[in-house]
């Protein structure tokens, strides 16, 4: 057995008063080995980035660690005094976050950036700091790295940037490695590379990992270990074969089953009806005007013709910046597209005002993607749902009693109607902005990734009732996402964006079967986790 | 809203504060019992000093000084309230209107409340008060015409922050008109902020009305902070309590409501606590 880097025994977290329960990690014992990847996984919620941050010292005011210890290099971390921690934290311990744009000082080049760190640990003079942020940015791949270390945070892309806090991480060469859901806020293709090289680099380095993640699929590809969270409790842990493949606690086989698996379930064919939404050669192009000239400008939909027929959910796949987002907007009028037509149940409303929309609004309806911003926080449940009848001339008395009815449609509890937004959950909230769309008894729904920021298990749930609802009340759905894996569950055709334009558009049998671009065979390689769901695929019953 | 106010109440300075200006409220509202023959009246002999008879002392002209602190207070409080009151609801109107509408309107809105902003605040209400003839009107009217710019660009800040929300949008999709946005979505969430840029506005509008009696700008059939100084300004080296006493009036009278105006900041977003 290899060397044991962490030792964390009965570690206890404890919350302040009133929050939902009195520890947010209870009696928490994991072992992190040399040259392995420990991945602590659980939904939002339930303490796994707590229980880094404690390891790193880093805990929220009025959050403490009640009991239990931290071992790492035969110190207790919990009892080490701030100076102590600030030694170990960059030199011994390294750590890589979620968001590289907000862990960047917008301020500093990266170079320097990186360059800090080893002027505070190491005694190199600045020549030989100078070479070693060069060496490093390029063991982490980063093109031209002499460029990068002059570059600042905002002028490189979401993965470069996260390649930049990974060669900053790794700079002391520590000993332990967290990394706090390195990739969510990265595109699937990028997030598969970046997977790559934390794998690529704690193997050449021996580095111990603890690795927190919400996704089966990334700790599918990068896993030694696998340790589950359930509200602050470790409920299973073992290495990365023997809990996916055969998970001993309940909760662990929920979380499993509620991961998409990457098949097209078999579903009985729509039929074709009238097309109810269309896109004609749609153009939206953002100019970016500066002082001298033209500027630059980005092509956010390039000649876009794409058709949503009744009673049929079209799926808009593609990375960030693809342009699916503007598509979904332009096609519901919430931005007006340069050149080009959108007809809506065959009449034209690519360019009239906001004024004359309003009939026409009844017809399309949509389900954001944040359900903590879509939601006005100062609007009780009931006014949300009953504002667009409102709007449209129903009487409040009758609006509110049809949103009450919705509420149980959506499957939430009557009582709900007279809380405010902040009560809910993230699923709630969801169910809750999907009702406000079927207040005006739309016939097409647009859904911009109307799963993305919820946990799998509240995923699978959403999803479940976004396509009953469909399927009850006859809509059509225009389904943008990201995620591949959603998309071949809940979609009849796929539309593959990039760049602005589709790239490919097929039923998805064809394009899951046989897809025919580069690009969509690219995005079905970087499905965190395709060998182990394809593995899965094959040994599921029919 | 009730976490906000435990929020206050557990800042010391802030509840300090509100006793303050409790205790001056109370002064005004008893001012006819405790001296009802009013503060013009004259009390006594001139320039005595304080003591049992008169608390404050007399003025060069024999007027109670007590008497005069004590309707001075109301003054200030029915100016201050007033002049921020309207200089908040105009504010807010611009600072809405440029926010949701943007475009030409933001442009239009934006460089005439930068116009308000470049002239001297004070020397702007001075020209005001003249040209409208010194009255409590119109140095309302002065003062929120100089106070509004600030909460006008504040209310346009949080509505350009706010406009990109995904709530917003959904009400566009909803078919909801420009004003049902403006008025049910985003000022409802602009709020918290509001009122507290709004409660330091009443401390500045004291200050501006004090400012402009002592330069008999005031209304002269009003008593005021202000006019008291003004009057007690001659004698101030053989009489200090004539200037002394309306001068602690109106720095406990300020200070207190900025001590109030951060805590009801710092109850509204308390965020700005744990940083």
């Amino acid at each position: 057995m290899s060397d044991v880097v962490l030792d964390i025994a009965n570690l206890t977290i404890g919350l302040p008063p009133g929050a939902d329960r009195a520890a947010a990690v209870q009696g928490m014992n994991l072992m992190l080995r040399a040259g392995e990847v420990t991945c602590l996984v659980g939904e939002s919620g339930s303490g796994k980035s707590l229980a880094a941050r404690a390891v790193l010292g880093l805990l929220p005011p009025r959050v403490g660690v009640t009991a239990g210890s931290i071992m790492f290099e035969g110190q207790d971390l919990t009892k080490a005094t701030p100076a102590q921690l600030a030694k170990i934290r960059g030199a011994r311990i390294g750590m890589i976050f979620q968001e590289p744009m907000t862990a960047l000082n917008p301020l500093h080049s990266i170079g320097r950036q990186i360059e800090e760190v080893l002027s505070i640990h190491t005694s190199l003079d600045r020549r030989a700091r100078r070479e070693k942020v060069v060496a490093l940015l390029a063991d982490v791949h980063l093109p031209e790295p002499a460029r990068i270390a002059r570059s600042f945070p905002h002028q490189l892309s979401g993965g470069q940037r996260q390649r930049a806090m990974i060669a900053m991480a790794l700079a002391l060469d520590p000993k332990l490695l967290i990394a706090d859901e390195p990739t969510t806020a990265l595109d699937v293709t990028t997030q598969a590379q970046i997977l790559h090289l934390i794998h690529e680099l704690q193997r050449s380095h021996g580095t111990a990992v603890l690795f927190i993640t919400h996704d089966f699929g990334v700790v599918a590809d990068i896993a030694d270990q696998v340790a589950v969270l359930q509200r602050g409790v470790l409920v299973e842990a073992g290495p990365r074969d023997a809990v996916l493949n055969d998970p001993q606690h309940a909760y662990t086989q929920a979380l499993l089953a509620a991961v998409p698996r990457l098949v097209v379930p078999q579903r009985a064919p729509t039929e074709p009806g009238i097309v109810m939404l269309e896109s004609i050669k749609a153009r939206k192009e953002y100019r970016q005007r500066s002082l001298f000239g033209r500027g630059r400008s980005t092509v956010a939909l390039d000649a876009v013709s794409v058709t949503l027929r009744r009673g049929e959910t079209l799926g808009l796949v593609g990375e960030s910046g693809s342009g699916k987002s503007t598509l979904a907007r332009a096609m519901t009028r919430l931005l007006t597209i340069d050149s080009g037509d959108i007809v809506l149940d065959g009449d034209e409303i690519t360019r009239i005002p906001q004024r004359l929309m309003r009939p026409h609004r009844q017809k399309i309806q949509m389900i954001f993607q944040d359900p903590y911003a879509s939601l006005n926080p100062r609007q009780r449940i009931v006014d949300v749902i009953a504002e667009g009848p409102i709007i449209h001339g129903l009487p409040p008395a009758e609006a509110e009693a049809r949103a009450r009815e919705l509420l149980g449609l959506v499957g939430l509890d009557p009582s709900a109607a007279d809380r405010y937004p902040h009560e809910f959950s993230g699923g709630q909230r969801q169910r809750i902005g999907i009702a406000r769309a079927l207040a005006l008894r739309p016939q097409v729904l647009v859904a911009d990734e109307p799963v993305s920021a919820l946990d799998v298990s509240v995923q699978a749930q959403v999803l479940a009732l976004l396509a009953d609802i469909k399927a009850r009340l006859q809509l059509s759905l225009l389904f943008v996402t990201h995620d591949l894996r959603v998309a071949l569950q809940i979609c009849d055709r796929i539309a593959v964006m990039r760049h602005g334009a589709i790239v490919e558009l097929a039923d998805t049998a064809d394009i899951y079967h046989s897809p025919q671009h580069p690009y969509t065979k690219a995005l079905f390689a970087a499905v965190p986790g395709a060998a182990w769901l394809q593995k899965e695929a094959a040994h599921a019953p029919p | 809203m009730r976490a906000a106010l435990k929020r206050f109440a557990r800042n010391r300075m802030a509840v300090l504060g509100a006793c303050v200006i409790g205790v001056v409220a109370l002064l005004t509202a008893l001012s006819p019992l405790l001296y009802p023959a009013g503060a013009f009246t004259l009390a006594g002999p001139p320039l005595q000093p304080p003591g049992m008879r008169y608390l404050l002392g007399t003025d060069a002209l024999g007027r109670d000084v007590a008497a005069g602190v004590v309707a001075g207070a109301r003054t200030s409080l029915l100016i201050g309230l007033s002049a921020a009151l309207s200089a908040v609801l105009f504010g807010s109107l611009i600072g809405a209107l440029a926010g949701y509408y943007r475009g030409a309107t933001d442009i239009v809105l934006m460089r005439l409340t930068e116009f308000f902003q470049t002239i001297p605040a004070f020397l702007l209400a001075m020209l005001l008060v003249v040209i409208l003839s010194p009255s409590v009107l119109s140095v309302i009217i002065a003062i929120s015409a100089v106070s509004w710019p600030g909460i006008a660009r504040l209310v346009r800040g949080e509505f350009v922050a706010l406009g990109g929300r995904e709530f917003v949008l959904a009400s566009i999709g909803l078919g909801a008109s420009g004003p049902r946005i403006i008025f049910r979505h985003l000022l409802p969430n602009c709020v918290s902020a509001i009122i507290a840029v709004g409660s330091l506005l009443v401390a500045s509008a004291i200050l501006l009305e004090s400012g402009l009696a002592f330069l008999g700008l005031g209304d002269p059939n009003v008593m005021s902070w202000g006019l008291l100084i003004s009057a007690g300004r001659v004698t101030l080296r053989s009489a200090w309590w004539v200037c002394t006493f309306p001068g602690i009036a109106i720095l406990l009278t300020v200070l207190s409501i900025n001590l109030i105006g951060d805590g009801l900041n710092e109850a509204l977003n308390p965020r700005l606590r744990e940083r």
